[in-house]
């Protein structure tokens, strides 16, 4: 089971409702090839630093995840053929990528409360 | 710094004496990995602001001779870059920071 961490970038103009939707839909796909969902970021809507098809915001989402190698290229193949999807990036996590991220974590809960 | 001494007190004969001593610093600060000192293992692609700091104002990743990186961490900050580029949170090529 190896540690993954992916990013993508919904297109703005969809509605919250759909929004959610998505984000749904991706997750339920990774439940059903037998992931265990560490960690869920909405970053919500954010500036791009360059346009997208001809978008200039998208909506950030970041899954963090462990999971059996051989479940990644069909899951990105999900994300190839759903096009409210601008951009996505899967990022396989060594041990520092990991505890780097608990760190973060901790960080983000400090800031919040 | 002797030279100094000498200048002040007018040194030998015929020679040159400027009225505030010359003072040219040659020693060249001495360039550290800011990774390896601070003991950081890992660099996130998703922070962009730090990442910013290892780009020049058009973008351009920074080259190890300005910045002293070591070659290790040298190709993590650029894939982190890269990385960074590909999600949209830093410019391929922009005009920021000036």
């Amino acid at each position: 089971m190896n540690h993954y961490e992916t990013v993508f970038i919904l297109n703005p103009v969809l509605s919250d409702v759909q929004v959610k939707e998505t984000v749904k839909k991706f997750d339920d796909y990774l439940v059903s090839k037998g992931a265990e969902m560490i960690h869920k970021e909405d970053w919500g809507l954010k500036k791009l630093a360059y346009t997208i098809q001809k978008k200039k915001t998208g909506f950030y989402h970041l899954f963090e995840y462990k999971v059996e190698g051989e479940a990644i290229s069909p899951f990105e193949l999900e994300f190839r053929r759903d096009d409210s999807i601008m951009r996505y990036l899967t990022v396989r996590l060594d041990k520092h990528a990991v505890d780097w991220a608990e760190k973060r974590k901790a960080r983000d809960k400090a800031t919040k409360n | 710094m002797s030279s100094i001494e000498q200048q002040a007190k007018g040194g030998n004969k015929g020679d040159i004496r400027y009225l505030t001593p010359l003072d040219i610093d040659t020693k060249q600060k001495v360039k550290y990995c800011r990774f390896k000192k601070n003991g950081i293992k890992y660099i996130d692609y998703k922070d962009a602001d730090f990442l910013m700091y290892l780009v020049n104002e058009q973008g351009k990743i920074l080259p190890r001779r300005l910045t002293g990186t070591s070659l290790k961490f040298q190709r993590k900050v650029s894939q982190a870059i890269k990385r960074a580029r590909h999600l949209a949170l830093m410019p391929y090529v922009g005009d920021m920071l000036k």
